[in-house]
């Protein structure tokens, strides 16, 4: 393949002509993960619209999310903001009671220019509810880095583990007291396996519970206590944060959220792989131990005792090629874990390439390309899917991770595909989770093999120049 | 600003967008956000399309909120005409543009001289209309830009009476089902059917637009624009009757005739006999509506008697919403307590509709109040929206979807028109279906359920002296419901068959990392 390099990694730019998730999309799962907070939307139709279709039965469920919905009168400055955004937190309030509001930013709210961050405090102190201003637009980012703009916002108001807390409206200072009296129940529970000292450390992302209970005990295993997840389960159980803090992030799009943690609390970060795959992990796992200073204890065991489980999945991935189309920010680690898996990547398309903050994640992809002796892939940076299309049916990959708007007429044009999204709902992280990523990478393969002898694979019409490409595997 | 969970009509771009891909070989630009072209994966997951959708976003991004969109939207169009050679491409503006008020009508000036393909700036303002509004708008604004081209000329008319039908378009609430059985229907009286307009339909093809004798507009909300440009200027009648429920198909039937007729008279070359006789009409209406239609027949049965003055609300858009109130009070004595419509534009049509058939009328956009209204009425049955079928869940009442806003299982495989006889058959069916389950779910109430003994374990699997630690149960319950019983399952087998009599944290995910779980 000429694309494909053996030398190292191979970076390209395209036109940003992709499909991608609006990252407002983030409150989807944010407004799960921090159950006792509110999510507003400061922005048009469009954005409700995409959050209503995209979240589908979530609406129903009296979700704790809403948009403000902005009108005429509020584009042509005829409405006061201050005013009229008051009116609607205090209907919040008075509705579902929330610990905090989030205020999403949009598009909108940039072009004109509304001072969310200046408003906020004012109000905050008025209602008596802390605001928290993350502006994840459309014209900055792409759909998970939503959750990057957010929880960047939330490091702001972390306590510092330093110095005094800084000053808090009186509703926040009561619920901090409490939680330092939580914080101390905590730590005078037994942990049976932490042998040495070392600093407090903090993971930032945010993980369905089960997984960051997996990704806490794996961590405990090795005398590793977590003091603390960004974002938590409440709001009101934020990480204390400061110059003595380790941080290390969960998942690749936290790029913000790492700049702020070093920036504003002087924290220091550990760079590491991302916990994505066992081989993953276990660098994960390795970096941080390595960090401070503590040899990891039965890791390799445990690693290949994962992949032996996974086997049976394996057998059906082996040797198959994979295009990513790019959309989420996961690409890198899951192409890195494919290739480890004896896969072939042959393009990777992702929306934005933070290599300072991935680092190590593609130093380990071109470790593991040169392990298992494939060709590195070629890493495209805002693609373009237009393209993107073209290359497809050039290489007939036999699997393409893809959006839903090109994964139906691939598939009409018998071409294999993943939903790309799945990947960021689904549990992917840790150990215990390998399996469910092959599960979802496997599953068009497995559905398709019993489907290959009808002759059906090609559905399209008109003949593009492409036959069947099952027809000569 | 509004607060708000869920709206009925999307915005207005998206209006444009399900008219644009309709055609054939059109091709759509928006000049919007990234991540704004939400409207592609609707059409392929909802339509399940086989084709790419042929829209594509010209990117509003940082630096174009800086210096402008200059060379991109023309560079993008022009690059889409080398690539797809569509025949048409719209520049679609969305709220963003709105906003930014570029000078959308130049770049499609400049980008039109370079381009094969015609290009238009699709006339609609976010703030200003919705999606229903934007579609009929850019419905009507690409039917005048190829019609229009044909100003001067004279037209002939087809040799047999033929009509048109406009308003068929992607994603709407079974379109492509009611545009077969209308050809059907047509088809039965000899009529012809010269174009279906915009589903399928070339820009091209439009110049034969004219040939028709008579527009057909099946739906209130799309189509009237272009129908009204096409009467004004092409002296084309059109009819307004909606062929939905037995009484309204036949009115439509006649004022179809009635239009064919006139067309005849004002044109010599037509021949006298091409038309049906009105005695051939009438016989038609009658056998169709006794003995082809099952509707009749339904209503005068004695499991129609059942649903005599049960209490219903209606609600939806203003086509389907008033042609299901006219049917549940006039062909099947169904008291409607009330009906309603978000599309507020179409208020005062509405309630000229509707004003005999029900107690109540409700003009809004807002669901709360639509749920308000439920929870207060208590009907027996609700004929709505997938929101109403939702707020039907959460009281208990059944719903029968009738009217979009709707998800992927109103976009059945098998043939489900809701207009034309075989609609009315569809229609039967689906308000009985959804009387009959509220029937029989408060008889289970009243005699207290099917079972008469309690179960004690909803388990399979006993237990034999495992015990679940608290840290284990604490770790199970965040598991989500619907999985929760087969991993408990798994992991006491797990248990078991390696010798743990306790299940902690620990042999839960040893458990799942054990192949299998």
């Amino acid at each position: 393949m000429s694309t494909l390099s053996t030398e190292k990694l191979v970076f390209e730019c395209e036109t940003g002509n992709y499909h991608t998730f609006c990252p407002i999309s983030c409150v989807a799962w944010l407004y799960q993960k921090i159950e006792d907070s509110f999510f507003l939307v400061i922005g048009t139709k469009t954005c409700g619209y995409f959050l209503q279709n995209a979240l589908g039965v979530m609406i129903f469920a009296e979700p704790r999310y809403a948009m403000a919905e902005l009108e005429e009168g509020d584009i042509a400055a005829q409405l006061n903001d201050y005013k009229e955004l008051k009116r609607l937190c205090l209907q919040i309030k008075q509705d579902r009671n929330p610990s905090v509001i989030f205020w999403i930013g949009t598009c909108t709210t940039e072009i004109i220019k509304m001072d969310l961050e200046g408003i906020a405090p004012g109000l905050e102190k008025e209602i008596g509810i802390p605001i928290v201003v993350a502006r994840a637009n459309g014209l900055d980012y792409a759909f998970t880095q939503g959750e990057d703009t957010v929880l960047a916002a939330m490091v702001q108001r972390c306590p510092s583990s330093d110095t005094q807390p800084p000053r808090r409206v009186d509703k926040a200072q009561e619920t901090f007291v409490e939680n330092l009296f939580k914080w101390s129940r905590q730590l005078t529970k037994p942990t049976p396996t932490v042998s040495k000292q070392h600093p407090p450390l903090v993971l930032f992302g945010s993980l369905p519970g089960p997984v960051v209970t997996q990704l806490t005990r794996e961590l405990q295993k090795q005398g590793i206590h977590v003091a603390g997840w960004l974002p938590a389960q409440r709001y009101s159980e934020l990480p204390k944060l400061g110059k003595d803090v380790y941080v290390c992030g969960v998942n690749p799009y936290l790029s913000r959220t790492a700049t702020t943690l070093i920036r504003r609390h002087k924290c220091t970060l550990i760079s590491a792989p991302f916990p994505i795959g066992p081989d993953g992990t276990r660098a994960w796992v390795e970096k941080i131990c390595k960090v401070f200073d503590i040899t990891p204890i039965g890791l390799e065991e445990r690693e290949a005792s994962i992949w032996a489980g996974l086997e049976d999945y394996l057998e059906l991935v082996r040797g198959k090629s994979v295009f990513f189309m790019g959309d989420n920010l996961l690409e890198i680690s899951l192409a890195r874990f494919l290739i480890r898996c004896g896969m072939i990547v042959y393009e990777v398309g992702i929306p934005y390439m933070d290599r300072r903050f991935q680092c190590e994640e593609l130093a380990l992809l071109e470790q593991t390309c040169r392990d298992m002796d494939v060709p590195m892939p070629r890493i495209v940076e805002k693609p373009d899917n237009y393209h993107q299309v073209q290359r497809i049916r050039e290489f007939q990959p036999d699997l393409a991770i893809t959006g839903m708007a090109h994964a139906n007429p691939l598939e009409a044009r018998g071409i294999n595909t993943k939903w790309s999204v799945e990947f960021t709902f689904a549990q992917i992280h840790g150990f215990t989770n390998a399996r469910d990523i092959l599960e979802l990478v496997t599953r068009p393969l497995r559905r398709n093999h019993s489907l290959r002898d009808l002759g059906w694979t090609y559905l399209v019409k008109n003949n593009e120049g492409v036959t069947s490409n099952l027809d000569n595997v | 600003m509004k607060l708000c969970y869920w709206m009925y009509a999307g915005p207005a771009h998206i209006g444009t967008l399900r008219v644009a891909s309709s055609f054939k070989n059109v091709h759509a630009i928006m000049h919007a956000p990234l991540g704004d072209d939400y409207f592609n994966v609707m059409r392929s997951m909802l339509e399940r399309e086989r084709d790419f959708t042929p829209v594509t976003a010209s990117i509003v991004d940082r630096h174009v909120l800086a210096r402008g969109s200059q060379e991109k939207v023309v560079d993008n169009i022009t690059r889409k005409d080398k690539e797809d050679q569509p025949d048409l491409i719209l520049l679609t503006p969305t709220c963003t543009s709105s906003i930014l008020q570029e000078d959308l009508p130049n770049f499609v000036n400049r980008a039109a001289m370079e381009t094969s393909a015609d290009v238009l700036l699709a006339d609609v303002n976010h703030y200003r209309v919705n999606e229903l509004q934007a579609a009929d708008r850019t419905f009507e604004q690409v039917v005048r830009f190829y019609v229009d081209k044909q100003q001067g000329t004279s037209i002939p008319k087809t040799v047999r009476p033929s009509v048109n039908i406009l308003g068929m378009f992607t994603l709407g609430f079974h379109n492509q089902h009611d545009t077969r059985e209308l050809r059907r229907l047509l088809n039965d009286v000899g009529i012809d059917v010269n174009m279906v307009i915009p589903e399928g339909c070339s820009v091209h093809a439009l110049k034969n637009v004219p040939k028709a004798w008579v527009n057909i507009v099946p739906y209130r909300e799309v189509g009237l624009m272009a129908a009204e440009y096409l009467q004004t200027v092409w002296d084309m009648p059109y009819t307004r009757t909606i062929p939905m429920g037995l009484v309204d198909i036949a009115a439509f039937i006649r004022e179809l005739f009635d239009k064919l007729k006139a067309v005849q008279g004002a044109h010599r070359e037509l021949a006298e006999s091409a038309l049906l006789s009105d005695a051939a009409v009438t016989t038609y209406i009658d056998q169709q509506t006794r003995f082809v239609s099952q509707s009749a027949w339904f209503s005068r049965s004695i499991d129609c008697q059942n649903l005599t003055g049960k209490k219903v609300v209606v609600f939806g858009d203003a086509t389907h919403a008033a042609a299901m109130t006219k049917i549940l009070a006039r062909e099947m004595g169904v008291r409607v307590v009330c009906a309603g419509t978000y599309c507020k534009h179409e208020g005062n049509w509405f309630r000229e509709q509707v004003v005999n058939y029900c107690d109540e009328i409700l003009v809004t956009e807002d669901h709360t109040q639509v749920g308000d209204l439920i929870a207060r009425v208590e009907p027996a049955a609700i004929f709505g929206t997938q929101m109403e079928r939702h707020i039907g869940k959460r009281l208990d009442i059944p719903c029968g979807v009738i009217s979009a806003p709707v998800h992927i299982q109103n976009f059945p495989l098998g043939f489900r028109p809701f207009l034309g006889y075989e609609g009315t058959n569809q229609i039967a069916d689906l308000v009985y279906n959804s009387f009959t389950l509220g029937m029989e779910d408060h008889l289970l109430e009243i005699f207290g359920g099917h079972d008469t003994k309690e179960v004690i374990s909803k388990s399979l699997s006993s237990l034999d002296g495992l015990v679940w630690s608290p840290d284990g149960l604490a770790e199970l319950q965040k598991v989500p419901g619907f999985v929760r019983a087969k991993i408990k399952r798994n992991t006491e087998k797990f248990a078991k068959a390696n010798g743990f009599s306790e299940i902690t944290v620990d042999v839960m995910y040893a458990a799942k990392e054990a192949a299998g779980a």
